[in-house]
């Protein structure tokens, strides 16, 4: 037996009637005429890029600008690169750094009524064409190492290959494809403190609480040379010369020691060719710039600026009031990863790679059309410095205040426009590379975060904590991007690869700890 | 010139007694004497005044001790590795490891099974429930019928509790045997801190005085770690940790408990 639904009574039957007779309101859901703007497109150093052109508000989104830049510019379709704008607002000195959805409607609220006769600067910054994936799990737990590890660092050839260093007085390779162990590089009578590829990812080095270098071949696992003695004291750091400057066919190594000198190596033959003596007290961070620069850090308080060839002190910066505890140079990644890029095709001669590699670091380090390398200083006073030894010489391009607490390491990112400074106050701040301007606090470790790592776009960073975690956070936006637990102990050294496959990071609960997407 | 130094002054003006020095040679080396003296036929009030002052004293001397002792000795310090490996930016730091240490020491001997069910005092003496009740008869009716307790050992009540109506109310928890926080040590580490006590986890004599929250000597009881700063494997601040109870709280008039590793 069917059932019958009782009729509609009085008051649906006169809904039904008024839905049916009126007009929906389809207003919002037309495009509307919401007018034009101007818009003149200059370049992260303030140069025009093109001829100003109008442009329609309704179809003013970040993606189709950055289109119409690229078609303006002249690209091919295969070689567009994606551009994210600033938004110069008009005679006011307001940028505004993050694309709206609603272009107008930001302009209305810092006050530009009609903004339909103006001419809106946007200024352009390209992006990686290529993107990293956040990091979402683990992929593998490699243990295999009897004590805390001290430091990690990927091959610049490929995510394939991770180093680390332990407490055990090893130092490993391990194939992170499959996450086997692949050497064990043994030899070291103390800590494995360091851990560092050479730019052309032929060799590694290592160094240690017993006083010495050690040079490996990581294809085979056995020593290259006999250790590299000199040093009074533990050896804390060390920095490969970059793959340009390469002279008489051989690398060169800077190694920092507690004993307050720097010493550099001439690995094939293991002879030391300076030694950079100056600071009183302990040497905690090293690096060799692009421009034939050694920096150092200092327990001493001062940074010092050598050059290599001659060792001769160039500056020497005396502004910071405690330890100097981490240098990061705006070439840094370049520098890192030699001829090495993300299009995966290596020059076949020998020529061919020192000239790409050159360009690599010029591109990074060039600001205003000029090769200029800036390198930012963290220290224990709780602020950091920018400096331009080239332009500025010992004075400081900006102090960047705003950590509460020491500041453990700082990262300068890929693309060089951003910095990430790791702090004890649990916090991890994003400061803008250019001036030195406070950007964003990525707040979320419950304990001082030790390390950070960029992706190799410059779009995300992951940082290592105390508080046994990992997070991956999203740079633009400041949000956390991933929380990755898993480590059953602190975190002590983390690296992202250079291709940006992969993160890997140890700590002391002694397991290699490999992160994917 | 202020009014108060006319001494300095008349020294200015007449210059000291010749004698002075001798004086006051001859007065400090009576002092030793004059404060045994003191300490040994001050009666009453003034004793207790005395003492106070001396301890105070005492207190101080140590502290100079013990700070020229650390600045007399000869040469560098003996270069000193670590006992745990560390990274290079953490050497040279005074890190405060302690409660730390703590946290990692309980992790690994978590690891080992065998550790995971042992607790420091094994063997508990039991409490009779004539020992811990005393029967309270005043009153009319509780004369007759006596079905009303009170506790006799101390006790840990939550911050919440409200007591019954006096018709309901089947055992009291006197207010004077209340504890709040409990003295707690890390057995090896001998780190010790004073934390807030959530809870009585089981008193092993009977269940009834784990209800009641009795602490005795056994007594496993949670204790609010949050202010060490240890951290779950989750990246999360671990609240609360059990440890037991180590003295018999009635006795000393304190509550010390170890941390259950």
């Amino acid at each position: 037996m069917a059932t019958f639904l009782p009729p509609p009574n009085k008051r649906q039957r006169r809904e039904e009637v008024e839905r049916t007779t009126t007009q929906q309101d389809v207003t919002p859901l037309l495009a509307t005429d919401l007018g034009s703007f101007k818009a003149n497109f200059v370049d992260s150093d303030g140069n025009q890029m093109t001829d100003v052109i109008e442009i329609n508000f309704a179809d003013a989104t970040e993606r189709n600008i950055s289109v119409l830049l690229n078609t303006l510019l002249g690209r091919d379709r295969e070689d567009f690169t994606p551009y994210r704008f600033r938004i110069h607002i008009p005679s006011k000195d307001i940028i505004v750094d993050h694309y709206p959805t609603d272009l107008l409607g930001l302009l209305q609220k810092h006050g530009v009524t009609n903004p339909f006769e103006t001419t809106i600067t946007l200024s352009a910054e390209p992006q990686a064409v290529f993107k990293v994936q956040a990091v979402s799990r683990m992929a593998h737990r490699i243990p295999g190492h009897g004590q805390p590890i001290l430091a990690c660092q990927f091959s610049p050839m490929s995510s394939g290959r991770l180093a680390t260093g332990s407490g055990d007085n090893t130092a490993r390779i391990w194939d992170t494809d499959t996450g086997t162990p692949k050497h064990t590089l043994k030899g070291h009578t103390g800590w494995v403190l360091g851990v560092s590829w050479s730019p052309d990812g032929e060799r590694l080095a290592t160094c240690s609480m017993d006083k010495t270098v050690r040079i490996w071949d990581p294809e085979t696992g056995k020593p290259f040379g006999t250790d590299l003695k000199g040093h009074a004291k533990w050896v804390l750091a060390m920095a490969w010369e970059p793959y340009h400057l390469w002279r008489d066919g051989t690398a060169r190594l800077a190694s920092a020691s507690k004993d307050g000198t720097c010493r550099i190596w001439v690995v094939n033959t293991g002879r030391t060719e300076h030694v950079l003596s100056g600071h009183k007290s302990s040497i905690s961070c090293v690096r060799w710039g692009g421009n034939g620069n050694i920096y150092t850090g200092s327990h001493d308080k001062s940074v010092r600026v050598w050059d290599a060839v001659k060792g001769t002190l160039v500056h020497n910066m005396t502004t910071h009031a405690h330890w100097v505890n981490h240098i990061a140079l705006s070439s840094d990644h370049a520098l890192r990863t030699g001829y090495f890029d993300h299009t995966k095709d290596v020059p076949a001669t020998e020529e061919g790679k020192r000239e790409k590699a050159r360009e690599r670091f010029e591109n990074a380090a060039k600001i205003n059309g000029k090769v200029c390398e800036r390198f930012v200083t963290a220290s224990d006073d709780f602020t950091m410095y920018l400096w331009d030894p080239t332009n500025n010489g010992t004075k400081p391009v900006a102090r960047l205040l705003g950590h509460q607490n020491k500041v453990n390491q700082v990262q300068f990112s890929p693309d060089g426009t951003l910095i990430a400074s790791a702090g004890w106050d649990n916090s991890t701040k994003i400061w803008n590379a250019r001036d030195g301007k406070f950007l964003k606090s990525l707040r979320g470790h419950v304990a001082p975060v030790y390390q950070c790592a960029w992706s190799a776009d410059s779009r995300l960073l992951v940082t290592g904590s105390k508080d046994c975690t990992l997070k991956v956070w999203n740079a633009r936006t400041g949000n956390l991007a991933m929380d990755l637990p898993g480590h059953e102990d602190e975190v002590y050294a983390v690296d992202w690869a250079a291709d940006g496959k992969m993160v890997g990071s140890g700590g002391k609960d002694k397991a290699v700890r490999t992160w994917r997407n | 010139m202020p009014q108060n130094e006319h001494i300095e002054r008349h020294t200015k003006l007449h210059g000291k007694r010749l004698d002075t020095e001798e004086r006051a040679r001859k007065k400090a080396a009576r002092e030793g004497h004059k404060q045994s003296e003191n300490a040994q036929n001050l009666r009453g009030l003034r004793a207790k005044l005395y003492a106070k002052e001396r301890h105070a004293q005492k207190i101080q001397m140590r502290k100079a001790i013990k700070h020229h002792e650390e600045r007399n000795v000869k040469g560098a310090a003996e270069e000193k590795e670590p006992a745990n490996p560390i990274p290079a930016y953490l050497l040279d730091r005074a890190n405060p490891t302690n409660a730390k240490a703590l946290s990692s020491q309980i992790k690994n001997k978590r690891a080992e099974k065998a550790a995971r069910f042992s607790v420091p005092i094994p063997k508990v003496k039991g409490i009779s429930e004539e020992e811990l009740f005393k029967v309270v008869k005043t009153g009319k009716k509780m004369h007759k019928k006596g079905w009303k307790r009170v506790v006799t050992k101390p006790t840990f009540v939550g911050p919440d509790f409200t007591r019954r109506p006096v018709k309901y109310e089947r055992f009291i928890r006197p207010m004077g045997l209340r504890y709040k926080k409990a003295n707690v040590t890390h057995p090896t580490l001998n780190v010790t801190v004073q934390l807030p006590i959530l809870g009585v986890k089981k008193n092993p004599s009977n269940p009834l005085y784990t209800q009641l929250g009795v602490l005795s000597k056994g007594t496993i009881i949670e204790v609010n770690v949050s202010d060490l700063g240890i951290v779950t494997a989750s990246g999360k601040i671990a609240w609360g940790r059990y440890a037991q109870i180590t003295n018999n709280p009635e006795n000393d008039g304190c509550l010390n408990a170890v941390l259950l590793v």
